[in-house]
């Protein structure tokens, strides 16, 4: 289409002479695989909900879900071997979607994140089961009141919403395109698939109904009215260099190509359409990530949301979302690079003090994640300031290090519980480890590794990132992400104290029986901790190598 | 008429929109202010995509509209279930979360 653009007068471009052939676009099928494969999936699933009995759904899901997201991971292992990942980079799709080692990686992150998170979301040992039927932690049908004649009845029936494998699938495709758009377009279209499936997820808890709808509508009407400023931004981003291709705005950015279309001109040299929008788009990925002051959303969220769906949301967007911002900076903004540094610094140092610091005056242990996972924004956003190879590479590393934590850290919420379901005042926790010392102890390793102690991979991580900081040029960001992690370390280690220091309560909670399934969910978390934390030097020579963008 | 003008009234509209989601309570109204900002885009998108001359601008007009679509379905939908069990579509009263 671009090239149409320098093509002389302006009715000639949506009228073609008789007889002339439109040219079909060159699609690169093995190139997308992964996307495609998911989202087929995805669509797969739908149909098997329209047509399988309702007895027979869970396990057709569970089974049809599991098979094609390892698909779509072998077919990125595939592209990488192929060197998809490094000599052989490539843009697909008529330039809209990139194929290069960031894309990779991170798209192989969500994947396993993903496999993970069906485990966790098709756990059905733990909420008390129906006569005739196990049910999972989703409602029973979310369409009926709380509290009504038709929840009630649903859930007599044992009826469970196995709609959600179908719509985990289309998050996960859109978090697949996110991090490897190659143009504004194909950004904006794949925050919505991945988001739009969110919104719908959130509102699905089988307990607290209320606050899991609560929840939905802050998360649509906040993450709706950032998309409109991501839009927005997009089209002043287009205003300024009639086109939305990446590296052709990055070349109107560096005044690389001479123009002699007069209107070019007059838009190239109008700074308030770039700053603007540039500006517009950031903070419109800004509020994906959740870093301060876009991040009053997800604490709510975290905590009105299945438990679940919070490991999924908390591990999987921020993946796909720094991936976006990365690419966005590196690959777009470079030319830029001086009007946003300075700006980032803030956000960063803000997002890292301002996590750190509520987190402590919090008294609900799914909030108190939430507020973590806000301060470890702030950590990745000092990665992605070093405007450096290795830059990129540790922040790829600390993603995959993150992720998994994460997820292990929500799985074991799900399994503290009483009779109102999950028990996530931290006062329930009190002497978790006399009453159940591997629980504690697994969940005791996740919080070192998000305080960032060595031989966990939190240290790794950080490690890396911090490093590369220090490299590029931001040491006092570096000390203002070490003071904040020595607060965050304080309130990790208060719950660990809580749980194996204090008496237990009473009426505390009981730990539940999972299955096979939340087990290995579990043990994942913990193998993927402790082995990134004791030998990570093979992953981040992974990540190194997998640090260059295409463009 | 230069089309510039368009961009004008598109960043009006646009403004007009994100003080609606501020300052508006019920739920409806702010979704419908954020889909004022979505065309306030689309009006940014297609006044520059004749000026710069190329086909961009309206192409992606188009996948917006059917982007704001969905967005509708999905919260329209939200919003109805939280209606339906609070009787009240006021982003105000959904405050069980707060400290």
């Amino acid at each position: 289409m671009s090239a149409l653009g320098s093509a002389g007068a302006v009715p000639s471009l949506w009228m073609v002479a008789e007889g002339e052939k439109l040219k079909a676009p060159d699609i690169e099928f093995s190139q997308l695989s992964p996307t495609l494969i998911v989202l087929g999936v995805a669509a797969l699933g739908i149909v098997l909900e329209a047509f399988l009995p309702r007895r027979s759904r869970y396990g057709a899901q569970v089974f049809v879900s599991l098979l094609g997201l390892a698909a779509a991971f072998a077919a990125v292992v595939a592209l990488a071997a192929t060197g998809s990942g490094g000599t052989k980079a490539q843009i697909a799709g008529m330039g809209a979607i990139a194929v290069d080692g960031p894309a990779l990686f991170l798209q192989g992150t969500i994947l396993l994140v993903a496999i993970v998170s069906v485990f966790i979301f098709a756990e059905r040992r733990l909420e008390p089961s129906a006569p005739g039927a196990q049910v999972d932690s989703f409602a029973a049908q979310p369409a009926s009141v709380p509290g009504g004649e038709g929840e009630r009845e649903a859930t007599k029936a044992g009826w469970t919403t196995t709609e959600v494998f179908p719509l985990l699938l289309f998050a996960v495709g859109g978090m697949l395109l996110f991090p490897a758009a190659n143009d504004l377009l194909t950004l904006f279209i794949a925050l919505e698939v991945f988001s739009l499936p969110l919104y719908l997820l959130c509102a699905l808890a089988r307990r607290r109904r209320l606050l899991s709808q609560e929840a939905a509508v802050k998360y649509f009407l906040l993450g709706a009215f950032s998309s409109a400023f991501l839009l927005f931004g997009t089209a002043l981003l287009y205003g300024y260099a009639g086109t939305v291709n990446y590296s052709g705005i990055a070349r109107v950015i560096s005044n690389a190509d001479a123009t002699t279309d007069p209107v070019l001109a007059q838009t190239m040299g109008n700074d308030a359409l770039l700053l603007i929008g540039g500006a517009l788009v950031i903070m419109g990925l800004l509020f994906k990530v959740g870093a301060v002051p876009f991040h009053m959303w997800t604490p709510d969220v975290y905590q009105g949301a299945p438990t679940p769906v919070t490991g999924f949301m908390a591990a999987a967007t921020k993946v796909a979302a720094f991936g976006a911002l990365l690419r966005l900076l590196y690959v777009v903004l470079p030319g830029l690079r001086w009007d946003w540094r300075p700006v980032m610094w803030g956000v960063a140092i803000l997002t890292m003090l301002a996590g750190a610091l509520v987190a402590i005056t919090q008294t609900d242990i799914k909030r108190l994640l939430a507020y973590s996972s806000i301060a470890h924004a702030g950590f990745l956003l000092a990665g992605v300031i070093a405007t450096s190879e290795d830059g990129v590479s540790s922040v790829l590393f600390y993603l995959a290090a993150y992720s998994f934590v994460t997820l292990g850290a929500f799985a074991v919420v799900t399994l503290v519980r009483d009779a109102g379901g999950e028990a996530t005042h931290l006062s329930k926790w009190a002497g978790l480890g006399r009453r159940s010392p591997l629980l504690a102890a697994v969940f005791a390793v996740f919080l070192l590794a998000f305080a960032g102690i060595p031989l966990t991979s939190g240290f790794a991580g950080k490690f890396a990132v911090f490093k590369a900081a220090a490299e590029g040029g931001a040491g006092p960001l570096v000390v203002v992400g070490v003071i904040a992690s020595a607060i965050a370390a304080f309130f990790y280690l208060r719950v660990i104290v809580l749980m194996f220091f204090s008496e237990p309560q009473a009426d505390g909670p009981s730990v539940a029986v999972p299955s096979v399934m939340t087990t290995s969910a579990i043990a994942v978390g913990v193998i993927v901790t402790i082995v990134l934390g004791v030998a990570p030097q093979y992953f981040l020579d992974l990540a190194g190598q997998a640090g260059v963008f295409v463009r | 008429m230069s089309p510039i003008n368009y961009v004008y009234l598109a960043a009006l509209l646009f403004t007009i929109g994100a003080s609606g989601v501020l300052v508006r309570r019920n739920a409806i109204v702010v979704f419908m202010s954020i889909e004022l900002m979505l065309n306030a885009a689309n009006l940014t998108l297609v006044a520059f995509s004749r000026m710069h001359g190329n086909l961009d601008g309206q192409v992606m007009a188009f996948f917006v509209m059917v982007v704001a679509a969905a967005e509708v379905v999905v919260g329209l939908a939200i919003i109805v279930m939280l209606y339906r069990s609070r009787h009240s579509a006021s982003v105000d009263d959904a405050s069980l979360m707060k400290l």
